[in-house]
Order: C-alpha cells, then sequence, then structure tokens
C-alpha cells in the first residue's frame, strides 16, 4: 500500500499505444524567434516606476480585480537589473528625469518602456516650468497610455500591446542600425 | 475679547504694529520686520499663540518698496483663535529674522518661502532651494517670469491658446 | 552640504560612516523623495531629506486657471483622498463668496469625505504591514477601496482623481446606482476591518517591529506644528472637524481617537480607529439625510453654478450665466481667506487671495505632509534603519502633496 494514495479512480482508463507510434517525450517545430517571442512576451519582469497619481491606479491593477498577474507579470522587480519592462506611472519633474535616464541605462536588452498616463506622455496638465514633457524627451517609449490617470483596464491594455510587440519583435532588431540611431537621439549609447 | 487684549497689548509694545484687520475671516495685522520676532515671541508666551500654522509670502509688484509681503498664520490651540502676521518687504533687500528658534516647524517653511521669492532669512541653517533644481537662478513664483518653460520647443504657443 | 562620511568616535567598529542613499524610486511606491542617510552598522548617525522630485508647480498653474479649473489641481494634491482636497477648495470658495450651502448637500459632502479618508488610511495601514512584510493584508484590503471607487465612479465619474463637486453643491445628485453601491460599502466594512485588525493588530512580529520605533513626544510634534493622526498618535487631540466645523460636522457625534507614546503602533492604531469612526459618521449621515428632500443637490448661486444644458438652450437668464461663468466675468468678490479641512494626514489649508478677476491671484496650500515631513530626521536618528524605514510609512507622506 502506498502510503499516499490519490488519483486512484478506477473509471479513468489510459488507451494502448498502437504500433509505431512514438511514445516519450513531446517535441514542435517552430521558428527560433517565434519560441523566444513568446517566451518574452508572457513572463514581463516590470519595474513600477510609479511617482504620482497614476501609480496608486497602477497598485489597483496589480489587485485581484483587475490582476496584472495572469499576463506574465506576476514578479514586480524594482531593481532595473533584473526587469525587461519599464512602466513609469506619473509626473516626471526636470528634477526626477536624470535618474529615470540612470535606471533606463541600467536596464539590459532587450527592453521596453510603457508611458502610462498623460504626465508621463505629454506632461498633461502640468504646462509648467518644472515638469518634463512627455519621458520621450529623454528615452524611447513603446507604448502610450492615455489617461489621467487611465483605467486599469487601459493598463491593461497597454501591457497587452507591450506583449504583442515582445512576441513579434526580431532577435536581431536591437543590433540594427535603426535601433542605433534611435538611441542616437537620446544620447545613449 | 481676546482681539481687543492683543490689539492693546501689541499697539502699546510695538511701534511698527499697524493695520489690525477684522473684516475678512482671520484677524491680521502688520509689523515691520526688524520686530517680528519679537511679536512672535510674545504672543508664544504671553498669548499662547505656540502652533505656527503657515508661513508664505505674497508678491504685489504695484506697491513700490514694499513688493514681498510675508504671511504668517499662527494658531492658538486652546482658544481656537487664528492670527495672521504680515511684514512688507522691499524687493530690493528681502530680509527678515528667521523664526526656527521659536518654532522648528518654520526651518522648510522658510526654504519653500526663498525658493519661490527670494526672501532671505537671515540666522536660517540652510537656506537653500527645497523644491526647484538646485540650479535655478530666478525666483519662479514672482508675477514677472510666465508659468511655462521659455525653452520648450515642442509645444505650439498658438494652438494652446497663448 | 551634507558631511558624508562622519569620523566615528573612539571605541566603535567602524572609522566613518557609510553613506546610503534611500532614493527616490522606492519599492511600495510611497512616492519619490529621498534620504541620504550616514550609518554605523545599522543604526543611523544622521539623515538629511530631499525632495522635489515632483514638484509641479500647483502655486503657478493655480494662478492661470479660474477658480471651477482649480479643482483639478486639488485632486492631485494627496490623490489617495482626492475628494477631501476638492471639497476643501470648494469649501474655500464658499467662505470667500459667501455662499451658504443646503444641509443636505453638506451631508453629501460629509459622506464623499469621510469616504476618502477610510480611502487613505487603508493604503497606510496596509502599506505599513507590507513594509514590514506581510503582503496578505495589502491584497486583502485594497478590495475594499474597489467598493469605494464605485461610489466616486457613480457620481463623478473617475476613481481616482475625482474633481467632484462644484462651488455650491455637487454635479448631480446621488443615482440609485450610488446609494447602492453605499449600502454594500456599508454591509461589507466592519467585516473587512475587522479581519485586516485580526491579521496585524496583535501580530507578535508587528508590534515588536513598530512599538518604540519612531517616537516623537507631544512638545516636539505641536512644535513641528505636526497635524492630522501623527499628532493624535502622540497625545494632542487636534482635529479640524471640531476645532472649527465646517460643512455641518458639528452635527454629528464621533470620538477622536488620541495615542499615547506616539510611536509606529500608535499612528497605526490612530488609523484604525479613526476609519471606524468615519464608518460611524456615514452612517449617521445616510440617516440624516432620510428626512430632507431628496431633489436637492446644490445651492442656488446661479453666478458661480452652472445652470442645466436644457436651461442655458431655453432661457435667457440661464444663458447669461452660462457664458458669464465661463467666460469669467463672474463676480467673485475681492478679498483673502484662509480656510482648512481635516485632511488624512492633517490640516489641508488653503490660503486664497483674490483681486476680483478671473483667477486667483495668489493661491497657497498649506500642506501636511510638507510640515510632518521636515521631522524625520528627528524620529530615526539614533535608531536602526528597518526602524526608520517603518517610521517612514508610518507617517504616510504622499509625495504628491510634498511637493505640490
Amino acid at each position: 500500500m502506498r502510503p499516499v494514495r490519490y488519483n486512484e479512480n478506477e473509471k479513468v482508463f489510459l488507451n494502448e499505444l498502437p504500433e509505431g507510434v512514438y511514445s516519450g517525450e513531446g517535441f514542435a517545430a517552430t521558428r527560433f524567434d517565434a519560441a523566444i517571442g513568446l517566451a518574452r512576451a508572457n513572463s514581463l519582469w516590470p519595474l513600477p516606476f510609479a511617482t504620482s497619481c497614476c501609480g496608486i491606479e497602477f497598485m489597483a491593477t496589480l489587485g485581484s480585480n483587475y490582476d496584472l498577474g495572469r499576463f506574465g507579470a506576476e514578479r514586480m522587480g524594482f531593481t532595473p537589473r533584473q526587469c525587461d519592462l519599464l512602466i513609469v506611472a506619473g509626473t516626471i519633474a526636470k528634477k526626477m528625469a536624470p535618474i529615470l535616464k540612470q535606471v533606463y541605462l541600467q536596464m539590459a536588452e532587450p527592453r521596453w518602456v510603457v508611458a502610462v498616463g498623460a504626465c508621463a506622455s505629454s506632461g498633461g496638465i502640468f504646462d509648467s516650468y518644472s515638469v518634463l514633457q512627455g519621458i520621450d524627451q529623454v528615452i524611447p517609449v513603446d507604448v502610450y497610455v492615455p489617461g489621467c490617470p487611465p483605467r486599469p483596464e487601459g493598463i491593461i491594455e497597454g501591457v497587452m500591446k507591450i506583449q504583442k510587440v515582445a512576441k513579434n519583435e526580431s532577435l536581431r532588431r536591437r543590433h540594427s542600425d535603426q535601433y542605433k540611431a534611435l538611441l542616437d537621439e537620446y544620447g545613449i549609447q | 475679547m481676546q482681539n481687543d487684549n492683543i490689539n492693546e497689548y501689541l499697539s502699546q509694545s510695538f511701534t511698527s504694529f499697524k493695520d489690525w484687520d477684522t473684516t475678512s475671516d482671520v484677524v491680521s495685522f502688520q509689523v515691520s520686520a526688524a520686530q517680528i520676532i519679537d511679536v512672535l515671541t510674545s504672543l508664544y508666551n504671553e498669548f499662547g499663540y505656540q502652533f505656527l500654522t503657515d508661513i508664505t509670502a505674497v508678491h504685489y509688484p504695484d506697491r513700490s518698496k514694499e513688493e514681498l509681503c510675508v504671511v504668517y498664520h499662527l494658531h492658538n490651540l486652546r482658544t481656537r483663535h487664528r492670527l495672521r502676521i504680515k511684514v512688507y518687504l522691499n524687493i530690493e533687500q528681502p530680509d527678515i529674522p528667521t523664526a526656527t528658534t521659536l518654532f522648528s516647524a518654520a526651518n522648510w517653511m522658510e526654504r519653500e518661502t526663498f525658493d519661490f521669492f527670494g526672501v532671505q532669512f537671515i540666522g536660517h541653517p540652510d537656506l537653500t532651494r527645497i523644491l526647484n533644481v538646485e540650479d535655478m537662478d530666478y525666483f519662479p513664483m514672482r508675477k514677472e517670469y510666465p508659468m511655462e518653460d521659455p525653452t520648450r520647443v515642442d509645444k505650439d504657443d498658438e494652438m494652446f491658446g497663448r | 552640504m551634507s558631511e558624508h562620511h562622519i569620523k566615528l568616535p573612539e571605541g566603535s567598529i567602524g572609522k566613518q560612516t557609510t553613506t546610503i542613499n534611500v532614493g527616490p524610486t522606492h519599492p511600495a511606491t510611497h512616492g519619490v523623495f529621498q534620504n541620504i542617510m550616514e550609518i554605523d552598522g545599522e543604526k543611523i548617525i544622521k539623515t538629511v531629506p530631499t525632495i522635489g522630485y515632483i514638484h509641479r508647480a500647483f502655486e503657478k498653474i493655480a494662478e492661470r486657471r479660474p477658480y471651477y479649473q482649480v479643482t483639478t489641481l486639488t485632486d492631485r494634491l494627496n490623490y489617495c483622498s482626492a475628494p477631501i482636497n476638492n471639497i476643501g477648495w470648494h469649501t474655500t470658495v464658499e467662505k470667500l463668496a459667501k455662499i451658504e450651502v443646503p444641509k443636505r448637500v453638506d451631508y453629501m459632502r460629509v459622506i464623499i469625505m469621510e469616504l476618502a479618508r477610510i480611502n487613505d488610511h487603508i493604503i497606510c495601514n496596509s502599506i505599513m504591514g507590507v513594509d514590514t512584510g506581510a503582503l496578505t493584508p495589502f491584497t486583502y484590503f485594497f478590495q475594499e477601496r474597489e467598493r469605494i471607487y464605485d461610489i466616486f465612479e457613480s457620481i463623478c465619474g473617475s476613481r481616482l482623481t475625482t474633481n467632484i463637486g462644484r462651488i455650491g453643491g455637487f454635479e448631480r445628485n446621488f443615482t440609485e446606482d450610488t446609494w447602492r453601491y453605499i449600502d454594500r460599502f456599508v454591509e461589507s466594512f466592519p467585516k473587512m476591518i475587522d479581519e485586516f485588525e485580526k491579521l496585524l493588530t496583535r501580530n507578535r512580529i508587528f508590534m515588536d517591529r513598530t512599538i518604540d520605533a519612531g517616537v516623537i513626544s507631544a512638545e516636539r510634534a505641536l512644535n513641528y506644528s505636526f497635524t492630522g493622526p501623527n499628532l493624535r498618535a502622540s497625545g494632542v487631540d487636534y482635529d479640524v472637524r471640531v476645532h472649527e466645523p465646517y460643512s455641518s460636522y458639528d452635527d454629528f457625534d464621533f470620538n477622536i481617537p488620541v495615542g499615547k507614546k506616539g510611536d509606529v503602533y500608535d499612528r497605526y492604531l490612530v488609523r484604525n480607529l479613526e476609519m471606524r469612526e468615519s464608518y460611524k459618521i456615514i452612517l449617521q449621515a445616510i440617516e440624516k439625510m432620510k428626512e430632507l428632500d431628496p431633489s436637492v443637490y446644490h445651492a442656488d448661486v446661479p453666478e458661480f453654478y452652472l445652470p442645466e444644458k436644457d436651461d442655458v438652450y431655453n432661457q435667457m437668464e440661464a444663458l447669461i450665466y452660462h457664458f458669464k461663468i465661463i467666460m469669467g466675468e463672474s463676480d467673485m468678490p475681492a478679498g483673502e481667506v484662509y480656510h482648512s479641512v481635516e485632511g488624512a494626514n492633517g490640516e489641508l489649508g488653503y490660503y486664497l487671495i483674490s483681486d476680483g478677476g478671473r483667477t486667483p491671484y495668489r493661491l497657497h496650500f498649506r500642506r501636511p505632509c510638507f510640515i510632518y515631513y521636515q521631522a524625520f530626521p528627528e524620529l530615526v536618528e539614533g535608531g536602526l534603519l528597518s526602524d526608520a524605514i517603518v517610521a517612514l510609512s508610518s507617517i504616510n507622506v504622499i509625495a504628491g502633496e510634498l511637493d505640490a
């Protein structure tokens, strides 16, 4: 008698395999970048760079009502060295811009950036001397989520779009001339 | 009734006390920069105004020689009475002694007032900019400076109604 | 300006202190502010806070916005309890323009403000749990906020930055949906807060982490102009709702919880008890509103409150008032006023100077977070680093209110 009894439902039968059929580990044939894209898209590790009100909506997105963990973004890292998705939620002031750039530089390729909210996208309602009018003045952005603050469904839509981008990205993109030119515009090596 | 006591006491003890104003919601009066600390100390000790609610400043470009007005709000928690003290300063030399010896809360309040208006608090332990970037060379809340960043290129003023 | 690597006295293990930077990017999203700490092992010798990383120049922007548009700016001050800021601004303008609002509007405002206060205290206490490692109360209690968001959304359309109410009342009456959501909240809240308290309040680990950490005495707290739950935890019962009642708070019967020692555990307990008192106030307000005329939701001030669209299209006076309000020829009297409300963090004050024009001449926010955060070095110097983290989360610094 086994010490632990489980799955002893006598009504379940396993059929006999017909002759000549391979039985063992399964395999699938696909392209390299499709498999890698699938893996990257469904296990994004986000870095919540939450500064203000959009940060609270982001926290609500992580709650159980609108669960962002369903999309693979369960583990929030707070260090850029381990994360691949930078979620900038909230106003970025000019005093904060060098810090944002430094955090972006510390991330390893491939990295994506979501600008959540009106303030991160374009400065929002604060057209003043101390607010950076959009984070795309200092770092390249992949997806913009408008709203003040955007509803959690909006933030989820933004992350889903990043997933689409990550899934369909070519593996050579980060080495291409176009990407290097993009980074040069921002002064990033 | 307490108002009258303060009115009498202050007008007798301090020569620069004037403009006792009870028309607005909070009783306010005016003193000079040289006597402000003595006024605050005597209100603290004699009358129980031991809670400093706020220090801020207002810029009136039209009043010549008295453009900057530093406003103190005091509160007596026992009698539930508030006071507003105004000190007018010349914008060429906006010097006023610090209140940090009396109220520790005045530290950052005065730094904020300096950051935005350029009011120099004499005797402050660390009078540097607190909210704006360190290397900013003008005082943004003064009326002559615009709200928007004058160096920005991406927003077209015409489309924004300016 | 701050000195780094302070020489340690003879007999210490190290020769000089280590400088660490509890930087602007925090985990657990408290907000962006920085503390440069000099530590000796785990003990903090000196700490210097730096702020201004989210300075958005509210006071300068407010000088360019008409009175009804400044509400959107006040939302973003303490964004966890935005309705309190909005209603505070509306009551300030009503004080300046000497507008009387009907009782029912006052009671509606009280319900909304107390819901917002519960909202903010939920965030603060849950994050205090997270900072000591307890993630479960945070996940469970955050769900309650979704119910509060439903209530706000049915009135003003937005969850977080609400822009709720207008000068003179509300933009729409409480609908059936609102009452249904309020009833749902009233039913579920006592169970949720009891569950939350069961997890944390008598938890041995939480008590060991928080008792006697971050202590401030009542005299020092008053000297630093503390207000709100932080001051009440140190023993002083100063609450603006009782000292200078606004919005008919003197019709309600509630207690003010007060602590004894002024440590982190006292602040946690004071906030929990305040949530229960807010709940009692909401129940009383719902009872009182049953006796009033249910169709009243704003004061009769056509110079400040936009008329109904139907009337604007069909009646001459409504059209003229609509034009005057939008184009900025409203009759705001010149003068200055200081009005304060009991925000979730303390006395939130509005110092408004008007010169009779379309926009305020000067608007200054007396922000409680800004004023009590300067006492943070006094709370933590001489203590351990882990006590500093818990003390930082217990005083509930919201970055939007810190920097304005």
